[in-house]
């Protein structure tokens, strides 16, 4: 889904929301499909799914537009899906396919994709933030209005290069959103055991305006996005912007949760984003017959691009040698 | 041809390239208003301004990332890093996210950027401002390390190091920066991958790279008077080195003694002497001899820092041992 569909300015309308809704619900889906295929054997190496932080994706990335950029986090899936990347060269990647996005050289942790400004999954915790704050200098210098996003976890909370790129965006003034998902978790510890900051003050420090949101709530997070999106592209300099958020699975497919209270496990469905959106969507006037259109136009897209992506072929090693350098160039 | 120092020679090549490239940056700390602590960017911000020429803050690691994500969102960056020693900060940028930009994603992205650097000893600067970390980059896939011996080949290597379309690692020996030499005018670049025959021998082939070319030549000159007759290869580039041209010259002298100021142990000459046992197994008549660095910390007193530094007597004596 491409997030210019729903416009910058924030979720205005039935049509905005149906919009949303469905991006949400197709990473909720592919994402359920890949927890299948994971269990399967289907995917190699693991996987970290996001299901419960989809509103965060589909809500920041409407804002967005195929030029601005965003670095993104070990768990991407839903922020690469939202910004428009090719759901079959997802599929395929994370099969390890030739035909993946990258080849089946980086898979779950590394997607990307260079024409929609997808600048990579990362295996490193925080390491896509002065990433992002690099493209961010780019984008300033292209004097071009465009906007790179670094999206982290509350857990990167913790990363030294988190604090020096807050001074250096501020310094600098660079078109550069500091996105936070705040799920509570840091890998397999409550986030409070692990971070004596608070987000308001830690962006106050360094004189970036700060805002939290509830992260489930899509349209919240649609309309916060826009208005600071639409900041920044106006040369307002960097923000920060936290989405307080759930994670429903484990840190990564196959963790079995020990370590959360049973009580916060048994009551992750009051916070389901897709179940409040489609709440949001009745209330204003959206009828079951577009809702469940949605439904099943996300099914369908799914299953066929899990169909295409099974008839990929296995990478080839003499190419991948290859490819380590540029072509022509010396080695 | 015009004289100049090794210093300025990378100064130039920075500027030309900028001239002609408006997509090339600098940043670094100090590189702007006050030139680069060894004053090797001197006038850049006067003449491109302060939008491609950036004074930074102490934050190595984002800044090795920015220059990355910068890279990829279509700029042409190079980062001074102060110190060799400071490249320790820069790790999970170089080798986690640069040195696979290419490879991991498929071949969508380029990450042209360089990472300059000043390495080695000789100003008494101690166990955390003399180190010669170079192997380190060598080791990991994607990266390219360059070390450059005179100012002809530091213009034109780092004209190629920013023309590259990979991540390139510019190593500096501090000792030469005020080294005077010849630089052509033309705005030619050094290939990357391609060693220099820095002087023609029959007996015994020394491999070296920057600033320790210098000491096999004054062992070759020493050594000249006993009728022995070194061959001195320049390597220029350490990663990918010329395996071709150190084959070619070990067919021909049949002795090889590699030479590096960094520390000998899993270091770049063990590299090369592996492979040449490999592939030059029957060209050889004698051990190969590695002159480096021993294992310890670079050392701070005067006395201290010359034993530890590799110099002519060790390789009269590397010589000596593989002929005997």
């Amino acid at each position: 889904m491409n997030s210019k569909q729903t416009g910058e300015s924030g979720a205005n309308s039935v049509a905005d929301l149906l919009t949303l809704y469905e991006v949400m619900l197709l990473i909720r889906h592919a994402e359920q499909n890949l927890a299948t295929l994971f269990a399967n054997g289907e995917i190699p190496g693991f996987i970290h799914l996001s299901i419960g932080q989809e509103a965060v994706s589909a809500g920041v990335m409407a804002a967005l537009r195929d030029e601005d950029t965003i670095a993104s986090t070990h768990r991407g899936h839903g922020h690469a899906l939202a910004k428009g990347m090719d759901l079959t060269g997802f599929f395929l990647e994370l099969l390890g396919k030739e035909e993946g996005l990258c080849r089946g050289r980086g898979g779950s942790m590394h997607v990307a994709q260079a024409s929609i400004g997808m600048l990579g999954a990362n295996g490193i915790v925080g390491a896509g933030i002065p990433i992002a704050m690099g493209s961010a200098l780019a984008l300033k210098r292209r004097k071009c209005n465009s906007v790179a996003v670094a999206f982290f976890g509350d857990g990167a909370v913790a990363e030294g290069v988190l604090h020096e790129t807050l001074n250096m965006a501020a310094l600098w003034q660079l078109p550069l959103l500091f996105l936070c998902e705040s799920n509570g978790w840091s890998e397999f510890s409550p986030v409070d055991r692990q971070i004596a900051a608070s987000l308001d003050k830690l962006a106050n420090t360094f004189g970036i305006p700060f805002t939290s949101v509830d992260g489930n709530d899509v349209y919240q997070v649609a309309n916060v996005a826009a208005a600071i999106v639409g900041d920044i592209r106006g040369g307002g300099g960097p923000q920060f912007l936290e989405c307080k958020t759930t994670r429903v699975r484990g840190h990564f497919e196959g963790d079995a949760q020990k370590y959360r209270p049973a009580v916060q496990l048994a009551d992750l469905e009051s916070s389901d984003p897709i179940r409040r959106a489609r709440e949001v969507l009745f209330e204003a006037g959206g009828s079951e017959a577009e809702i469940n259109g949605v439904d099943a136009r996300v099914i369908q897209r799914v299953a066929e691009a899990i169909e295409q992506a099974r008839k990929g072929t296995d990478p080839d090693f003499e190419a991948a040698v290859l490819d380590v350098y540029a072509k022509g160039s010396a080695v | 041809m015009t004289e100049i120092r090794f210093g300025r020679a990378i100064g130039m090549a920075i500027a030309d390239a900028m001239r002609e490239d408006d997509r090339v940056i600098l940043l670094g700390e100090d590189v702007a208003a006050y030139g680069g602590s060894f004053g090797v960017t001197r006038g850049l911000l006067e003449e491109f301004g302060e939008d491609r020429v950036l004074d930074t803050p102490i934050s190595e690691a984002s800044l090795a990332s920015a220059a990355l994500g910068a890279a990829l969102s279509g700029l042409k960056p190079v980062l001074e890093i102060m110190f060799m020693d400071f490249v320790t900060f820069t790790m999970d940028a170089m080798v986690n996210q640069a040195a696979k930009a290419r490879f991991m994603f498929g071949g969508q992205f380029s990450a042209p950027m360089v990472l300059r650097t000043p390495h080695g000893g000789g100003l008494n600067a101690g166990p955390q401002h003399s180190q010669c970390l170079e192997a380190w980059f060598a080791h990991v896939p994607g990266l390219k390390v360059v070390c450059p011996s005179n100012p002809a080949d530091a213009y034109g290597l780092m004209r190629a190091a920013i023309d590259d379309p990979d991540p390139v690692i510019f190593v500096e020996n501090k000792a030469l920066y005020a080294a005077k030499g010849d630089v052509p005018e033309n705005g030619y670049a050094t290939p990357i991958g391609s060693a220099h025959i820095a002087r023609e021998g029959k007996d015994v082939t020394v491999v070296t790279y920057g600033a320790m070319v210098g000491v096999a030549f004054e062992a070759a000159e020493a050594l000249a008077g006993e009728d022995i007759d070194l061959e001195i290869i320049d390597l220029r580039t350490i990663q990918p080195w010329d395996e071709e041209t150190v084959l070619l010259s070990l067919s021909k002298t049949h002795n090889l003694v590699v030479l590096h100021e960094a520390v000998e142990a899993f270091g770049v000459g063990a590299e090369i002497a592996a492979r040449m046992v490999d592939i030059g197994f029957h060209e050889l008549d004698g051990p190969i001899i590695r002159v480096a660095a021993p294992f310890m910390p670079v050392p701070f007193a005067q006395s201290l820092e010359a034993s530890y530094r590799p110099d002519a007597r060790k390789v009269i004596d590397a010589v000596r041992r593989t002929l005997a």
